[in-house]
C-alpha cells in the first residue's frame, strides 16, 4: 500500500510562534506512519482577513489549495482557524462556479488553477478516520494514569458543521476518543465546545479575557487538570493569554494548555525536546509523572495474560 | 596624471558619503523605540556592543557568520540555486579583479615579481574573472526581464547596478580588444622593447602577429609565405615572447577583437583605444564616488547586517542598539525581493492597491519616512496599511538573504504610525493578535487608541447610531446594501430571518454583557433585520459587529438557516470599504 501522504499546512502563527506544535505533529505522525509534504510556496489561509476583505480571504485559501492540487495531495491543517478558512472557500467555489472562474482567472498569472480534485483535513480528522483508534493503540508504548482531560474542541472545527463536516457539532466526540486512546479521562464540562476568546485577543482584549476565564474557569471547576487543544490559537490563547490574565487578577492556580500532539507524543514515547515540553508557557511537565511506569505496564500486561487463560480455561471446561 | 587625480577625487568623494551614510545609521529613527533615545547614546551603545561581542565566545560565531554567509552566501544559496550562482559570479568576479588587476601595482606585482598583465596566469585570469561578471550579469537580467521572477519589483537603483557593472566590464573587454587590433600599438611596442631595424625582420615580425595575435596592419594582409612566418615566429620568441602570452587566453578580448576586425583600422585611426581606456577608468570611479548612496553600498551594509544579526538571533538587545540595527538595515536591503516572494499576504494586493504591502517596497518607504522626509497624510495611512497588513509570520526575516529582522521593523514602524491618527481599521481583524501577544514586551505606548480610533471612525460614518429616538421608515432605506451583500451567495440568506433570536440568545458575547444592547448596540437577530431593512448606519456603527468572534454558533443554530456569521463578515467587508473610502477622500 502507497504511504498516505499529505500536503502539510503550517500557516503563519506555528512557524512563528507555537514551534512545538509543529515539532511534535511531525513526529508523532511520523510514529504513525503518514507522510508530509512541506510547500514552501502556501500562504496565509485568509483567516485574518476576512473581516476586511472577502476576495482576498478567498484568494489567499484559493491559492494554496491549487498548489496542493498541482502536486495531487489532500492538505492537513494543524491549525483550526486555517482549517476552516480552507475548508469554507473550498466549500463556497464548489458550489458557486462563476465564483471559481473569477479566483482562477487571478491564479492564473501565476500557472495556477484550482479545480476541486482534493480534499482539505484537520490533523485530528486525519487521525481518528484515516489512521483509526486501533492503529494508534497499536503504536502506543505506555498510557496515562488518572489524568482529567478538559478537551476543547475548537469553533472552526465544528462550525459551521455543513461546510467542515468534521463531527456533530452538537455532541462531538472524535476528540473525546482521540483524548481517551491515551488513557486520561475526557472529562465532561458545560463550555466543551464553547470560543477560545482568542479571535478578539488585540481587538477587544477586555471581552476576550473574560471569554477565556469563564471558559478556563470551568474547566477547572470540573475536575480537569489540563485543557487539551490542537489549534496554535486557542493554544497561545489557554496558555500566553491565560498567563497575562493571571498575572493581572494575581493569580496562580492555572489550568494548564497541552497540546494534543504533545499528550499523544508522550504516550508513543517521543523524546521530550522533539514534543517542546519546555516551549510552553505555563509549565506542563509534571504531566509526565501521571506515565504509567514500565513496571506497572508488565504487571498489566501479566495480568491481562492470565485473564485471557482463565478464560480460555473456563471455555475449554464448558 | 589625469587618473591620479580622478583617482583621488572618487576616493574622497567616497569616503565623505561612507561616513555620511554610515552616520546616518546613528541618526535615523525608525519607530517607537527610537524615539526618545539620543545619537550619542546610540554611538556608545553600539561601540560597547561590539566590543563585548569581540572579546567574547561570541567572536566564533562572528567568524563562522562571515565565512558561510558572508563570503559564500548560504543565506541565497538555501534560497535559490541560479540567483546564487548570478551574485557569486559577480562578486567573486569583480572583488578578484580589483585585487588582481585594478590594483595590480599594489597586490599582485608585489606578491608575483614576474607579474606582467599580458602574460599567463594572469592575462587569462583577468579575462575569466571579467568573463564571470558578464554571466551573472546576463543572468541577472534573465531573471529580471525574461524570467520575470514573481514580484520582484526593478527601480531605478537596480538598473544603475547592473549598468555600472555592465559598462565597466564591456569597456574593458572592447579596450582589450581594441588594443589587439590596434596598429599603432603594436609598432610603439616594436619600437620601444624589439630594437629590430632591419625591414625584412620587421616584415616578418610583423606578418607574425598579423596571424597569430590578430594585429590589423595597413601594410600586410593574409595570406603569408611559410617562409616569413617561420622568420617571425624566431624573431617573436626572442623579442616579445616573454612578456606575450598567446592571446587566445584572453578569451574575451580576443573573441571581441574577432569581432571588431574588419574595421581594426577605423578604430586605430579613431583612437579608440584611448577612448575606451577613458570611459573604463572613469567607468570604474564614477562606480567608486557614488557608491554608497548606490544600491552597490549594500556590499558594506549587508556584511555588517549578517554578521550584527549573526550574533544576536533571538536575544533581545538594548533600545538603542535596535534603533541603530534598524537604520543600518535599511541600507542593507538588496531589492532583491525574495521577503515578498515567500510574504504570507501577497495575495491583499490582488484586492487592495498599495506597493507597501509588499515588503520589498515597504522597506523604501520605510527608508524615506526614517530620513525625516515630510510625507503626505496619505502616503502615510498607506504606509501604516502596508506594515499592519502582516500576519506577522516572521517569513520575510528567516528569508532575508542579508539577515535583516524584517518582522520587527514593521512592528516598530506599525506602532509609530498608528500613534500619529489616522485610523486603520486592519486593527479589527485577528491581524491583531500578535500585537496583543506584544503588548507587554515591547513599548506601544498607547496600546488601545488604534483600537478606539477605528471604532470611532466607523462610528463617525454612522449617523442614525447618534439620534437614538429618531422613527425609521419601514421600507428598506439603502437598497444597495442588501445587493452589497453577495459576495458569497449564502449571506443572501438574512432575509428569511422570522426573528426568533436564536441567535442572541446563543451568542456567547451577547452572554457576557449584563445589559448588552447598552455594549454592542444592536444583537445579531437586530442587526439581521437591519440589513433587511438596509439600514447600514445601524449595522455598521454596532459595536456587536466588530466584538463577533466568529465562532459560528448562531448561524450553527439558526432554525431559518441564516448565515448569520457569513453576513456579519460581509457587513465588516462593506463597512472596512466604505469608511475606507470616505477617509481617503478626506485625505484628497
Amino acid at each position: 500500500m502507497k504511504m498516505m501522504e499529505f500536503a502539510l499546512f503550517l500557516g503563519c502563527t506555528i512557524p512563528a510562534r507555537l514551534n512545538q506544535y509543529e515539532s511534535s505533529s511531525r513526529a508523532v505522525l511520523e510514529k504513525l506512519g503518514v507522510g508530509l509534504v512541506d510547500i514552501r510556496e502556501f500562504n496565509c489561509c485568509g483567516y485574518p482577513l476576512r473581516n476586511i476583505d472577502f476576495k482576498v480571504f478567498i484568494l489567499s485559501s484559493a491559492r494554496n489549495l491549487a498548489l496542493a492540487e498541482k502536486k495531487n495531495l489532500n492538505v492537513m491543517a494543524l491549525c483550526k482557524c486555517c482549517y476552516g478558512s480552507l475548508k469554507k472557500a473550498d466549500f463556497l467555489m464548489r458550489e458557486n462556479t462563476a465564483l471559481l472562474k473569477g479566483v482562477n482567472s487571478i491564479l492564473k498569472k501565476e500557472g495556477l488553477k484550482y479545480e476541486g480534485r482534493i480534499e482539505v483535513k484537520h490533523l485530528l480528522s486525519v487521525l481518528h478516520k484515516d489512521i483509526g483508534i486501533e492503529a494508534i493503540k497499536g503504536k502506543m508504548a505506555t498510557t496515562f494514569r488518572g489524568l482529567k482531560i478538559a478537551t476543547h474542541y475548537g469553533c472552526h472545527a465544528l462550525r459551521p458543521s455543513q461546510v467542515v463536516g468534521f463531527d456533530n457539532p452538537v455532541a462531538p466526540s472524535l476528540f473525546d476518543q482521540l483524548v481517551e486512546v491515551t488513557g486520561a479521562e475526557s472529562i465532561e464540562w458545560a463550555m466543551k465546545l464553547e470560543c477560545c476568546g482568542a479571535p478578539l485577543w488585540g481587538i477587544n482584549d477586555q471581552l476576550s479575557m473574560n471569554l477565556t476565564s469563564k471558559k478556563l474557569t470551568d474547566g477547572k471547576k470540573s475536575g480537569a487538570d489540563y485543557i487539551c487543544a490542537a489549534c496554535p490559537y486557542c493554544h497561545i490563547q489557554f496558555d500566553k493569554v491565560q498567563k497575562m490574565i493571571l498575572s493581572q487578577k494575581n493569580e496562580n492556580h492555572p489550568l494548564p494548555s497541552i497540546l494534543y500532539t504533545q499528550l499523544l507524543g508522550l504516550t508513543l514515547r517521543v523524546d521530550r525536546k522533539v514534543l517542546g515540553l519546555e516551549m510552553n508557557e505555563i509549565p506542563i511537565s509534571g504531566i509526565e509523572e501521571l506515565l504509567a511506569k514500565e513496571s506497572e505496564l508488565a504487571q498489566e500486561k501479566e495480568l491481562a495474560i492470565k485473564k485471557e487463560n482463565k478464560k480460555e480455561t473456563g471455555l475449554t471446561k464448558d | 596624471m589625469f587618473l591620479k587625480v580622478s583617482l583621488y577625487i572618487s576616493l574622497i568623494i567616497f569616503l565623505f558619503a561612507l561616513i555620511y551614510k554610515v552616520s546616518t545609521w546613528f541618526r535615523y529613527k525608525v519607530g517607537i523605540g527610537a524615539a526618545e533615545i539620543s545619537v550619542s547614546t546610540r554611538l556608545f551603545s553600539a561601540i560597547k556592543g561590539i566590543l563585548l561581542t569581540l572579546f567574547s565566545p561570541k567572536i566564533l560565531t562572528l567568524l563562522k557568520v562571515f565565512v558561510l554567509d558572508v563570503l559564500l552566501q548560504f543565506r541565497i544559496l538555501r534560497e535559490d540555486f541560479l540567483r546564487w550562482v548570478m551574485h557569486i559570479f559577480i562578486y567573486v568576479g569583480f572583488m578578484l579583479l580589483l585585487l588582481m588587476h585594478a590594483l595590480d601595482k599594489y597586490i599582485t606585482a608585489s606578491i608575483w615579481n614576474n607579474y606582467y598583465s599580458t602574460v599567463n596566469p594572469f592575462m587569462f585570469l583577468r579575462d575569466l574573472f571579467g568573463a564571470m561578471v558578464i554571466v551573472g550579469v546576463l543572468i541577472a537580467i534573465y531573471r529580471r526581464f525574461i524570467l520575470k521572477v514573481p514580484r520582484m519589483f526593478t527601480n531605478a537603483m537596480d538598473i544603475y547596478a547592473i549598468l555600472i557593472v555592465a559598462v565597466i566590464m564591456l569597456s574593458g573587454i572592447f579596450l582589450e580588444a581594441t588594443k589587439m587590433v590596434a596598429y599603432s600599438d603594436y609598432k610603439r611596442m616594436v619600437d620601444e622593447y624589439s630594437g629590430l631595424s632591419d625591414p625584412e625582420e620587421l616584415r616578418s615580425l610583423e606578418a607574425y602577429w598579423v596571424k597569430e595575435y590578430g594585429v590589423v596592419s595597413p601594410n600586410l594582409k593574409e595570406p603569408f609565405d611559410e617562409k616569413i612566418l617561420e622568420k617571425g615566429n624566431e624573431l617573436h620568441q626572442s623579442s616579445c615572447a616573454e612578456c606575450h602570452a598567446q592571446p587566445q587566453w584572453a578569451f574575451t578580448g580576443y573573441g571581441a577583437a574577432k569581432l571588431i576586425r574588419p574595421i581594426g583600422l577605423g578604430i586605430d585611426r579613431a583612437h579608440l583605444p584611448s577612448v575606451l581606456w577613458y570611459v573604463h577608468i572613469l567607468a570604474c570611479f564614477v562606480g567608486l564616488a557614488y557608491l554608497p548612496f548606490s544600491k552597490m553600498f549594500h556590499i558594506f551594509a549587508s556584511s555588517v547586517s549578517l554578521l550584527a544579526n549573526g550574533v544576536i538571533g533571538q536575544e533581545k538587545i538594548a533600545p538603542a542598539n535596535r534603533a541603530t540595527l534598524q537604520a543600518m538595515e535599511l541600507d542593507a536591503c538588496t531589492h532583491c525581493g525574495t521577503c515578498s516572494l515567500r510574504c504570507s499576504v501577497i495575495m491583499a494586493f490582488e484586492e487592495i492597491t498599495n506597493m507597501n504591502i509588499f515588503p520589498s517596497e515597504k522597506i523604501a518607504s520605510i527608508k524615506t519616512l526614517a530620513s525625516g522626509k515630510e510625507l503626505s497624510s496619505q502616503e502615510l495611512r498607506n504606509i501604516q496599511e502596508g506594515v499592519y497588513l502582516c500576519t506577522n509570520c516572521y517569513r520575510c526575516t528567516v528569508v532575508c538573504p542579508v539577515g535583516i529582522n524584517l518582522q520587527d521593523l514593521w512592528f516598530n514602524v506599525r506602532e509609530t504610525l498608528l500613534q500619529k491618527g489616522y485610523p486603520e481599521f486592519l486593527v479589527l481583524s485577528p491581524l491583531s493578535f500578535y500585537r496583543g501577544l506584544m503588548k507587554e514586551e515591547t513599548v506601544l505606548k498607547d496600546y488601545e487608541k488604534p483600537l478606539i480610533q477605528a471604532r470611532e471612525a466607523i462610528a463617525a460614518q454612522c449617523d442614525l447610531m447618534k439620534k437614538k429616538d429618531k422613527v425609521l421608515p419601514l421600507t428598506p432605506a439603502d437598497r444597495t446594501l442588501q445587493g452589497g451583500l453577495n459576495l458569497s451567495a449564502q449571506a443572501k440568506t438574512f432575509s428569511v430571518c422570522f426573528g426568533c433570536q436564536t441567535c442572541t440568545t446563543v451568542c456567547p458575547v451577547v452572554g457576557s454583557y449584563e445589559n448588552p444592547q447598552e455594549a454592542l448596540g444592536l444583537l445579531p437577530h437586530q442587526i439581521m433585520h437591519a440589513a433587511g431593512l438596509g439600514l447600514r448606519d445601524l449595522a455598521f456603527g454596532s459595536n456587536m459587529l466588530w466584538d463577533c468572534l466568529t465562532c459560528y454558533q448562531c448561524q450553527e443554530q439558526c432554525p431559518q438557516g441564516v448565515h448569520v456569521t457569513d453576513v456579519f463578515y460581509e457587513l465588516k467587508n462593506l463597512a472596512v470599504k466604505h469608511v475606507r473610502e470616505k477617509t481617503l477622500q478626506s485625505m484628497e
